[in-house]
């Protein structure tokens, strides 16, 4: 799933000031999980809001809110229409994806994004998310044992440690553990160690021009017979 | 034909001494420039530091063109942290073009350990993809398939780490810089002959020159330092015991003694092929070193 962190109230209150009617949008997927932008933090930023704007005196702003089940669905965002009737600008606590797909989705309408993205990770205990893919569009788990260097080695390199490991983390965080020992460990206990001897060219950037697209591809199933 | 002299010297059966010099975060290179007249003669090359520690400094290249231009003998060491593919073959063609021929190949200290940490690491290659790269330039083309009018032809090298705390996947990576074309491996500080004893074992069964690496320690405070904070540095315990228990201002007299006796060791017991010397800032006191190790006018 897509991890994310609230933006700073500060941050907030200095996007909002230009505009009066602010509605406050959540997304009930990925921002929901990460605790960053679901239902409940959508509720807990309106009060927040409302509380700082009584505190600074400033009557400048009136603020609603709604959570879409998913901002980057078409489907979905069909919804939105009526709840912007009579507002002029959106706080979207969804992802990067959201704030954009409401953007081309409402031409005429201000979106602002009130969290910042973070990464594709997963839960690894209440209330800690770690990054686990760097969508880099071309899998290497196969010959890393299903960890991925690419995202979790500071320096996303193909073919084993560099020399900065101590104690088994990393040089650029003491507290993170180096990817490759964590590869070479696995690779051995399931008797695959070759895997890492072999050696890995340079990775293909091609893979990634940015923004990328997938269109689903329907296959000709070519059966035995007319099948 | 060797490229170079010091392709010559690994050529050779002699004991090889190489040192390192740290461009100056400045445009007055009058101190590096001190630096290079002071060790040219004395030992065998002199590597020119890549942004050490992800420190930004005048550059590696530069430092090189400056041993060329005093007579010396350089190896150019080159990280892959701050270059793209493009822009490390071009600076290849560069040091070919004005004979620096000896390259030290790695992969560069992360960004986050130095003096720019906002900024976008690069790491399109890695140190055993540079080596490769660097022989596919010999053979005639570029990255990218595309011919060379004229191919340069390099002296090649990288580094290993006998001391790492998880030697196995260490050594894995040994494996594949030879493979890839390495001549010549300067090692990580070593600081506990054992280790360099237990690495040789294996090394000594490839074809590739190993020079010992020798950090010069001043105190024992820096050596826990560079045990905190520098990547790949693990300084034993008994040499940081050893320095604790000098006076106080005799800790770079120590430092060289401890230095001098290790370069001995590996020279007498003929550990290896040759040692590279890390002064880290120090290196005016590079030739008191080598005359305490007994290897005076080595290149001679």
């Amino acid at each position: 799933m897509i991890v994310a962190e609230q933006k700073p109230l500060e941050e907030i209150r200095r996007m909002i000031a230009p505009y009066g009617r602010v509605l406050i949008l959540g997304c009930g997927t990925c921002m929901t999980v990460c605790d960053a932008g679901g239902e409940r933090e959508v509720s807990f930023l309106h009060n927040a809001l409302q509380l700082a704007q009584a505190r600074s005196g400033d009557v400048a702003h009136t603020f609603s809110e709604h959570t879409l089940k998913r901002q980057c669905d078409p489907e979905f965002l069909e919804l939105l229409t009526e709840k912007t009737a009579d507002v002029d600008v959106i706080l979207s606590l969804g992802c990067g994806i959201g704030v954009q797909a409401i953007a081309e989705r409402l031409p005429d309408m201000p979106v602002l994004p009130g969290v910042n993205t973070s990464f594709m990770g997963m839960t690894k205990e209440s209330g800690v998310w770690d990054e686990r893919c760097a969508a880099c569009g071309d899998c290497r788990l196969e010959d890393t044992a299903g960890i991925c260097p690419i995202t979790r080695c500071t320096k996303g390199i193909l073919n084993g440690p560099c020399a900065g490991v101590k104690n088994g983390k990393c040089e650029a965080n003491k507290d993170m553990d180096c990817a490759w020992i964590l590869i070479y460990q696995r690779l051995e206990r399931l008797q695959q160690l070759d895997k890492m001897r072999r050696y890995y060219p340079p990775r293909n950037y091609r893979t990634i021009p940015r923004p990328r697209r997938i269109m689903s591809k329907v296959d000709t199933v070519v059966g035995e017979g007319d099948g | 034909m060797a490229n170079s002299l010091f392709e010559e010297k690994l050529n050779s059966n002699d004991f090889i001494v190489t040192t390192e010099v740290g461009p100056p975060k400045s445009v007055d290179v009058s101190e590096m420039v001190h630096h290079i007249e002071l060790l040219k003669d004395k030992v065998d090359a002199i590597n020119i530091t890549d942004h050490q520690s992800s420190v930004m400094r005048f550059p590696s290249i530069g430092g090189c063109l400056i041993v060329k231009e005093l007579g010396g003998e350089p190896i150019l060491q080159m990280t892959c942290r701050d270059r793209n593919r493009l822009a490390l073959q071009a600076e290849l063609l560069l040091a070919y073009s004005r004979n620096i021929v000896n390259v030290l190949c790695l992969t560069g200290d992360s960004v986050d350990v130095g003096d720019h940490k906002e900024a976008k690491p690069v790491f399109d290659l890695d140190s055993v993809q540079l080596l490769k790269m660097i022989r596919t330039l010999e053979s005639g083309t570029d990255m990218g398939g595309n011919e060379l009018k004229v191919a340069p032809k390099f002296c090649i090298g990288a580094t290993v780490h006998p001391e790492a705390d998880f030697i196995e996947p260490q050594l894995i990576k040994f494996d594949k810089k030879v493979a890839a074309g390495a001549q010549f491996l300067q090692t990580q500080g070593i600081f506990d002959v054992a280790s360099l004893r237990r690495f040789m074992q294996y090394a000594s069964q490839f074809d590739v020159k190993i020079l010992a690496g020798i950090i010069v320690l001043s105190s024992a405070g820096m050596a826990k330092y560079m045990n905190n904070n520098v990547p790949g540095i693990i300084v034993s315990q008994a040499v940081i015991d050893e320095l604790a228990a000098v006076e106080k201002g005799k800790g770079l007299q120590k430092g060289i003694e401890i230095a001098a006796r290790l370069i001995k060791t590996v020279k007498e017991e003929n550990l290896c092929h040759g040692v590279h010397i890390m002064a880290v800032g120090n290196e005016n006191i590079v030739p008191d070193i080598l005359e305490a190790a007994g290897l005076v006018n080595v290149s001679g």
